[in-house]
């Protein structure tokens, strides 16, 4: 009995260590959410919360990009305490492109090119240390930079 | 080793804003070669770590829906000229690229 509350209080203290560090610090790749099929599959691996839209984040990307292997997207939010940035592309084979972790010394802006297969909705997604809050964009894609 | 990356930083008072350019063919393993019919096996970029004279300031995380030649930007704070900054990648075959530059 005494063994087994002790593995019980073991395993709350390494679950209690793991939910104190900052996201910030965490440096592993979520390889899981990058293998997912389906955005809404993505935000529920990565952020397993809520989210909301929220005309705080910026989303700078054509709405017609001519050629689907090279589209430059841009986030930028002036929300506090940014722990991360996302980029996911509904309509692509594995939607999550990037997400890029912060530090407290970073400002919120990130610039990336990235591949679009077809055209698709494409959402900027940016966690808090409170909340994850999301801006999305229709992208037309006249060539697709998927097949080659 | 992968190929050097190219960075440049303009300083703005304290803040650091910062362009890469990251030679890499980023193949997402859907591409298929046109001689052999056979898919191009996956080769692409999973991680940057942007490091801040020893710290790390900025982490990205990528899939293979990064484009070619990866470029990317990024800014931060408490920056001064004479700063070092060091980008390095790790790809899924398990190769890397390091570079630094001083901030001027």
């Amino acid at each position: 009995m005494k063994l087994q509350r002790r593995a019980l209080m073991k395993s709350l203290l390494a679950a209690a260590a793991v939910l104190a560090v900052p996201r910030w610090l965490f440096a592993a790749r979520p390889d899981k959410a990058f293998d997912e099929k389906n955005a809404d599959a993505v935000m529920k691996d990565l952020f397993n919360s809520e989210f909301t839209e929220s005309d705080q984040v910026t989303l700078k990307i054509p709405d017609i990009a001519e050629n689907g292997a090279v589209v430059p997207v841009t986030v930028t939010t002036d929300l506090p305490n940014v722990e991360s940035i996302s980029v996911i592309v509904e309509n692509n084979p594995t939607p999550l492109a990037a997400m890029f972790a912060l530090s407290p010394q970073s400002i919120p802006e990130i610039s990336i090119r990235i591949k679009m297969g077809e055209s698709s909705v494409v959402r900027a997604v940016v966690k808090t240390d409170k909340n994850v809050y999301f801006a999305s964009k229709e992208v037309k894609v006249t060539i697709g930079g998927c097949g080659g | 080793m992968g190929s050097p990356i190219k960075i440049k930083v303009k300083l703005k008072g304290d803040v650091a804003e910062v362009k890469a350019l990251m030679p890499h063919p980023m193949e997402s393993g859907v591409r298929v070669n046109a001689d052999t019919g056979e898919a191009v096996p996956k080769h692409y970029i999973q991680e940057v770590v942007c490091k801040h004279n020893g710290n790390v300031v900025t982490t990205a995380f990528w899939g293979t829906g990064v484009s070619k030649d990866p470029y990317m930007a990024f800014t931060f704070k408490d920056a001064k000229a004479g700063d070092k900054l060091e980008i390095s990648w790790r790809d899924n075959t398990g190769d890397t690229s390091v570079s630094e530059v001083e901030i001027s």
